[in-house]
C-alpha cells in the first residue's frame, strides 16, 4: 500500500490567525528588558570597554541561529524525506527563516564589536567565518524555496537541500578551522567564558533565556502562517 | 512477477503479438480505489477500472479533470496515494524492470535535438534492455517509415516527423501498455490520420492504450472504451468492444457534461 | 521500405530483454550527454572563453613585485575552476528538458542512481577537460616553475573535479524544476563548494611554493574526506529530486 505523499489538513485543525500573539510579545519584553539591564545595570568590562556589552545580544543569538535552527533545519528535512510529514516542512521552512534573521544578527554585531575593540570592521575569525558561510548556506535554501511552484515539490527539493546542508556543516567548520589555524587573529574570541564575575553571568543567562524565549515565539507564529497560508492554497485549488 | 520474453520490435503488430500468447490473465490494467493528492488538493478521486489487451481507454474532460495524472498512475510513473493498480498482474509502481512493459507518447517528442533519429532510438532500446539494439531500430524506423530519415539529428525534421520518431523511441522495446498524452498536439490532418493508423496496429498487436486527448474525432475513433473525466472521477463511461462509438451523439454528451458544469 | 520480417529480424523477436546494469546504464547516459555536448560545444565554448579572459585579465592586473605568482596563481586557477564548473553543469539537465526527454529516460528501466551517476561521469569530464586547457594556461601566463609536482597537481584537479560533479550535478538536478535555474545553481552550490576549494586550492599553494607535500597533507585529507561523504550522498539523496 502506497504511504501518503500528502497529509490533506482537516478543517477543524486550522490554527487560529491571532492578531497579537501573547507567547510572542512576551518574548519581546523579555529581550527589551535584558537589553535595559546589560546597558545600564551591567558593569562594564574593565579590558574591553562598554562595546564588550554587545556580546550580551551576539551570544545568544549565535547559539539560538547556528545550533538550534540550523539544527533544526537538518532534521526536519531529513525527517521529512523519510516520513513526507508537511509539518516537518514547515519546521524547516520556519526554522530556517528565524535562522537567517538571528545569524543576520550575528553577522550585524559582529563587525560592530570588532571595529570598536580591533579598529577593522572584519575578522576572518573562524566562528564569524562559518556563520557566514551558513548564512549564505540557509539564504540560498530560501531562495529555493521560493523558486520551485508547486508545494508538495517544494517541501520534497528543500528536504533534500537541506538534508545535505546537514552534511556540510562539519565541513564548513573544519575547512574554516583548519584555515585560522594557519593565521592567528589578532585576539582569540572566547565569549563564552565560565570565568564571568556574578552580575555580567547573570545578565549572560538572562540575555540567553529571553533570545530562547524569542527564537521559539518567532518559530511558532512562522509554523502557524505557514499552516495558514498551506490551507488557504488548498481551498482555493479544490 | 512474470515478466515474459519481450521482443525487440520487427514490426510492431509482430513484436506485440508475439509476446502475448505467454501472458498470464487476459487482464491487463486492474485498477482500485485510485487516489493520488497533490498537496490538498486530490488530482484523481477513487477511480477503479479494468482493460483487456487490446483494448483503447480514451480519457477525455477538461484541463485539471486528473487525465493526464490517471494516465501516469496507470503506467505506474506516479506512485498512489491510495488504492492500486497492476500491469498483467504485475503491482505498479515496481521494481526497475517493470517499467520495460511500459511505452510513453506525448506532445513534447522527447527526443534529443542534436542527436539523430538513429541514435535517439536507439539510446532508447538500450536503456529499455533491448538485446540486438541496431536490428530492433533499424526495423521500427522502417515501419514508421522514418529510416530514409535516421541519420539526421532530429531538430531538422518536422513536427510530424519527429512525432513519428518519437512513437518509435516508445515502441522500440515493444510494450505490452502505451501511454499517450495528447499526442495530436501540433500534428496537422496529414499526420494526425497516419498517427492513428500506427495506434490502430498497434491495438491490432494486442497492446493496450490509454489515450488522453482533447481531439474527440481522433480519440473516438481509437476508442473502445470512452470516459469523461472531471474533478478526478469518471462522469461518463461507455464501452464499445469494437468501437464504434457515435461521434455526433458523444460530441452532444461531451458538451453537455463538460461545458454545462463550466458555465 | 518498412521493417517486414526478416530471418535476421525474427530472432530479434526471441532474443528477450537484458536486466538494468548499473554501470552499462551510466556509461550509456555519460556517453549520450558527451556526444551532445560535442555536437552543440555551446558549455565547453562559453567555460574556455570564460577561463582565458579570466588568466588574461588576472596577469594583466597583476604587480608581480607585490605579489609572488605563486601566491596569486591558486586563486586564478580555482576562480576558474568553480564558475566554468558551473556553466557547464546548468546544460546538464537542460539538454533533458527541452523536448522533455528526461520523461522518456524515467519511463525505462534504468535504475535513477545510474541516470545520477552518468551525468556525474559526463560533467566530470566536462570541467577536467577545461582543467586541461586551463593549468597550462596558467602555467604559461604566471610563468610558474611546476616541475614534478605535476601529477601531484592533477590528482588535487581530479579530486575536486569529482567533488564539483557530484555536488553539482546533484543541484543541476534540482535547479531543473525551477524558474530561476541558471541563477539559483551558484546560489544554492557556492556554500557546498566551500570544503572544496579552499583545500584544492591551499594545496596547490603549497606545491607551487615548493613546500614539502606532508603540510598539506591535512587539507588533501578534508579534500578526499568531502569527495567520499559526498558522492555517496548525492548518489542516495537524487532519487527523492523525482517527482514520484
Amino acid at each position: 500500500m502506497a504511504t501518503s505523499a500528502a497529509t490533506i489538513n482537516a478543517p477543524g485543525k486550522l490554527p487560529e490567525a491571532k492578531p497579537i500573539d501573547g507567547f510572542l510579545a512576551l518574548s519581546l519584553v523579555a529581550v527589551l528588558a535584558v537589553c535595559v539591564r546589560a546597558i545600564w545595570f551591567t558593569p562594564v568590562d574593565a579590558m574591553l570597554g562598554a562595546a564588550q556589552k554587545i556580546f550580551y545580544m551576539h551570544v545568544p543569538a549565535a547559539i539560538m541561529g547556528l545550533y538550534v535552527a540550523c539544527g533544526l533545519l537538518a532534521i526536519s528535512s531529513i525527517l521529512y524525506l523519510w516520513l513526507k510529514d508537511d509539518r516537518l516542512d514547515r519546521l524547516a521552512e520556519a526554522s530556517a527563516e528565524v535562522g537567517l534573521l538571528f545569524m543576520g544578527i550575528v553577522l550585524a554585531t559582529g563587525p560592530v564589536w570588532a571595529r570598536t575593540s580591533w579598529g577593522t570592521w572584519w575578522v576572518w575569525e573562524a566562528r564569524i567565518t562559518s556563520t557566514l558561510f551558513l548564512w549564505l548556506l540557509v539564504l540560498g535554501y530560501l531562495v529555493l524555496r521560493g523558486a520551485v511552484e508547486s508545494p508538495e515539490n517544494r517541501a520534497r527539493l528543500s528536504a533534500v537541500m537541506g538534508s545535505l546542508a546537514a552534511l556540510l556543516v562539519p565541513f564548513i567548520h573544519l575547512t574554516v578551522r583548519l584555515f585560522r589555524g594557519m593565521h592567528p587573529g589578532p585576539v582569540v574570541l572566547k565569549p563564552e567564558k565560565p570565568s564571568l564575575p556574578p552580575e555580567m553571568l547573570a545578565t549572560f543567562l538572562m540575555s540567553m533565556g529571553a533570545f530562547a524565549l524569542l527564537f521559539f515565539a518567532l518559530l511558532r507564529v512562522r509554523m502557524r502562517w505557514a499552516a495558514l497560508r498551506d490551507a488557504r492554497a488548498a481551498m482555493e485549488a479544490a | 512477477m512474470p515478466i515474459p520474453p519481450e521482443t525487440g520490435a520487427t514490426g510492431v503488430a509482430t513484436a506485440v503479438a508475439t509476446g502475448a500468447a505467454t501472458l498470464t490473465p487476459s487482464l491487463a490494467v486492474e485498477a482500485e480505489g485510485l487516489v493520488r493528492a497533490f498537496g490538498g488538493k486530490r488530482a484523481v478521486d477513487g477511480v477503479s477500472l479494468t482493460l483487456a489487451e487490446g483494448d483503447c481507454l480514451a480519457l477525455f474532460g477538461p484541463n485539471g479533470a486528473g487525465k493526464t495524472t490517471l494516465l501516469r498512475l496507470l503506467g505506474g510513473l506516479l506512485k498512489p496515494t491510495k488504492g492500486t493498480t497492476r500491469l498483467h498482474g504485475v503491482p505498479l509502481p515496481g521494481p526497475a524492470e517493470t517499467r520495460r512493459l511500459v511505452g510513453l507518447i506525448s506532445h513534447h517528442s522527447m527526443l534529443y535535438p542534436a542527436l539523430s533519429v538513429r541514435e535517439n532510438v536507439r539510446f532508447a532500446a538500450e536503456c529499455q534492455g533491448v538485446l540486438e539494439a541496431d536490428e530492433a531500430t533499424t526495423a521500427v524506423l522502417g515501419r514508421l517509415r522514418v529510416l530514409d530519415r535516421a541519420n539526421q539529428p532530429v531538430r531538422f525534421l518536422s513536427r510530424g516527423l519527429q512525432q513519428r520518431v518519437s512513437i518509435a523511441r516508445a515502441l522500440v522495446h515493444g510494450p505490452r501498455l502505451v501511454l499517450l498524452d495528447e499526442p495530436y498536439t501540433g500534428l496537422d490532418e496529414v499526420g494526425a490520420l497516419a498517427f492513428t493508423d500506427a495506434l490502430r496496429e498497434l491495438k491490432a498487436g494486442g497492446a493496450t492504450l490509454v489515450l488522453v486527448t482533447h481531439n474527440l474525432v481522433e480519440g473516438i475513433a481509437l476508442a473502445t472504451r470512452a470516459v469523461i473525466m472531471r474533478g478526478g472521477r469518471f462522469v461518463y463511461d461507455e464501452h464499445t468492444p469494437h468501437g464504434g462509438f457515435d461521434l455526433p451523439e458523444f460530441q452532444a454528451r461531451y458538451r453537455a457534461l463538460v461545458h454545462e458544469g463550466l458555465a | 521500405m518498412s521493417g517486414g520480417v526478416s530471418s535476421r529480424g525474427q530472432s530479434a523477436t526471441n532474443a528477450g530483454h537484458a536486466a538494468p546494469a548499473f554501470l552499462a546504464d551510466a556509461l550509456r547516459i555519460a556517453r549520450k550527454d558527451l556526444l551532445i555536448e560535442f555536437r552543440t560545444r555551446s558549455a565547453f565554448m562559453a567555460a574556455t572563453v570564460f577561463a582565458v579572459l579570466s588568466v588574461v585579465i588576472f596577469r594583466f592586473t597583476w604587480d608581480p613585485t607585490a605579489i609572488p605568482a605563486f601566491d596569486l596563481a591558486p586563486g586564478v586557477l580555482w576562480v576558474i575552476f568553480t564558475f566554468s564548473g558551473l556553466l557547464g553543469l546548468n546544460r546538464s539537465f537542460g539538454l533533458e528538458l527541452s523536448e522533455r526527454a528526461y520523461d522518456g529516460l524515467l519511463a525505462s528501466q534504468v535504475s535513477r542512481e545510474s541516470i545520477f551517476v552518468g551525468k556525474v561521469l559526463a560533467n566530470l569530464a566536462f570541467v577536467a577537460g577545461v582543467q586541461a586547457l586551463t593549468l597550462p594556461a596558467v602555467a604559461l601566463f604566471f610563468d610558474l616553475h611546476v616541475g614534478a609536482a605535476w601529477g601531484v597537481l592533477i590528482g588535487i584537479v581530479l579530486c575536486a573535479s569529482l567533488g564539483l560533479a557530484a555536488v553539482g550535478t546533484l543541484f543541476a538536478a534540482i535547479a531543473s524544476n525551477t524558474r530561476l535555474a541558471e541563477l539559483l545553481l551558484p546560489m544554492m552550490t557556492l556554500p557546498f563548494f566551500v570544503p572544496l576549494v579552499i583545500p584544492a586550492a591551499q594545496t596547490s599553494a603549497y606545491i607551487l611554493r615548493g613546500q614539502p607535500l606532508e603540510d598539506a597533507m591535512p587539507w588533501f585529507k578534508l579534500l578526499v574526506a568531502f569527495d567520499l561523504v559526498f558522492v555517496t550522498a548525492c548518489i542516495v539523496v537524487f532519487p527523492y529530486t523525482i517527482e514520484e
